[in-house]
């Protein structure tokens, strides 16, 4: 067994540097790696270009990396909840690329599986196919999406042992499996860090082998952007 | 009478089919899910990762892990299955969920659609709304026939940057239920007591109406 385990999520960060390259899991602020952006925050790295789904809101997830305008580039596939990410978008200050999610999700995967572009037929026709070769098969049209290449992949699970194995819980799992395999230095926060073999084999959803470094995170906020509910009768 | 929100819902519930995988779009199309016609079986995917979505949790009992894609807290019903976002697309791409319905800013009489940004002034992304039109089999627009200034969203050509190209089939607004077809719009259905010149009026692209039109049937 190849121990993972980092001691904290200081020494979990080391090697980030200005200017790299970012994988960042979670569906709006659903299974966010809260103790590594946290970490970046406090390390102040800027001009780094940052790959996840949402942008997070004003005060929560990336929103505390655009408030301190460490973020250069965004990529993601939806930022209708973050004002701030919004304007400094309209004015420029923030570089933004927008691609549909499914693609997003394959550009990750396909990262870590060695696969480096694929045809997708989303966004054919629209300005995301602009300047990409595209091709017909079988009579309908396909754009030539190419895979990330990230510097760190930051990903957050439910639960995670020694090896680096992970399992994650309700819909927290989201781009987390896909940016584990991305990442070239993967760093997975869990909430709760068992000793290898405590962890059903088959139960496992992301294996060790795409976790370069593994640490049990500490106060987890989990915030819900949409707490919607039914009265109890 | 122009429906409201829950009626155009309550309309598009007419379209399901007994054993489809329906994905539902924000707004309008996530009330479709209220009114499942009795007795039919369809199962909700949330392209965030769940099959067999359920309703909001009761109070208290919501769960930070486990939300729509629309970001509200839901719950799972029997049977519901969660996956990661390449498993979700590749279900879409793949042609294994059978509707999508969605809102949109324009639809134009070729069958295009807008709906993830104006220049210069708001840009939300398109989220899985470019994979979903691009794949799916059957795509329902549910979206009101003007904007708040009165102008038609149902256009001969579409002014905002696209979301998809040729996709939209049928399209439920506040006003009617047309069908996309190699003509123009196809007039399908009226809304209660809503008039065919009161449709032509509210719409910029062709309108194509053939005999009587009948009203929608809306409980």
């Amino acid at each position: 067994m190849i121990n993972k385990v980092i001691n904290n999520v200081q020494e979990a960060l080391e090697g980030v540097e200005d200017g790299m390259t970012f994988m960042l899991g979670g569906f709006g602020l659903c299974g966010i790696p809260e103790n590594s952006i946290a970490e970046l925050v406090r390390r102040k790295v800027k001009n780094l270009t940052c790959i996840s789904n949402n942008a997070g809101v004003d005060d929560f997830g990336l929103g505390l990396l655009l408030h301190q305008r460490q973020i250069k580039k965004m990529i993601s596939s939806y930022v209708g909840e973050n004002d701030e990410f919004e304007r400094q978008m309209l004015s420029g200050e923030l570089e933004v690329e927008l691609i549909p999610q499914g693609t997003l999700a394959e550009r990750c995967r396909a990262a870590g599986a060695g696969i480096p572009a694929f045809f997708t037929p989303a966004g054919y026709g629209t300005e995301v196919a602009e300047g990409k070769e595209t091709r017909e098969f079988d009579g309908k049209m396909y754009v030539l999406e190419k895979a990330f290449k990230p510097d760190f992949a930051f990903v957050k699970a439910w639960k995670g042992d020694t090896a680096g194995n992970l399992i994650f819980k309700g819909t927290a799992r989201n781009f987390n499996p896909m940016m584990a395999m991305a990442g070239k230095i993967t760093v997975a926060e869990v909430e709760e860090l068992v000793p290898a073999g405590e962890l059903d084999p088959n139960q496992i959803h992301v294996p060790g082998i795409f976790v370069q470094r593994i640490f049990e995170g500490k106060d987890y906020e989990k915030r819900i952007e949409q707490r919607t509910v039914r009265p109890k009768n | 009478m122009a429906l409201d929100k829950i009626g155009i819902a309550k309309r598009i519930a007419q379209e399901l089919h007994d054993g489809w995988y329906v994905n539902l779009g924000i707004g309008i199309p996530t009330l479709v899910a209220n009114y499942v016609p009795e007795g039919m079986q369809v199962e909700f995917q949330s392209e965030n990762g769940i099959l067999g979505m359920g309703p909001f949790p009761f109070d208290g009992e919501e769960d930070a892990d486990l939300i729509n894609a629309g970001k509200q807290t839901v719950t799972l019903l029997d049977g519901a299955s969660l996956f990661d976002s390449a498993m979700s697309f590749a279900m879409i791409r793949g042609q294994h969920v059978q509707l999508t319905v969605l809102g949109a800013m324009e639809v134009a009489e070729n069958g295009d659609i807008a709906n993830w940004k104006i220049p210069g002034k708001m840009v939300k992304g398109m989220g899985g709304a470019m994979d979903l039109v691009a794949s799916a089999e059957n795509i329902i627009v549910a979206m009101m026939h003007t904007n708040k200034r009165g102008e038609s969203k149902i256009l001969k050509k579409c002014s905002l940057p696209l979301t998809g190209v040729g996709c939209v089939k049928k399209i439920v607004t506040n006003l009617a239920v047309l069908e996309v077809v190699p003509e123009g719009f196809k007039l399908i259905e009226r809304a209660p007591g809503v008039s065919v010149e009161e449709i032509q009026n509210a719409t910029e692209g062709t309108l194509i109406v053939e005999g009587e039109i009948p009203e929608m049937k809306i409980d």
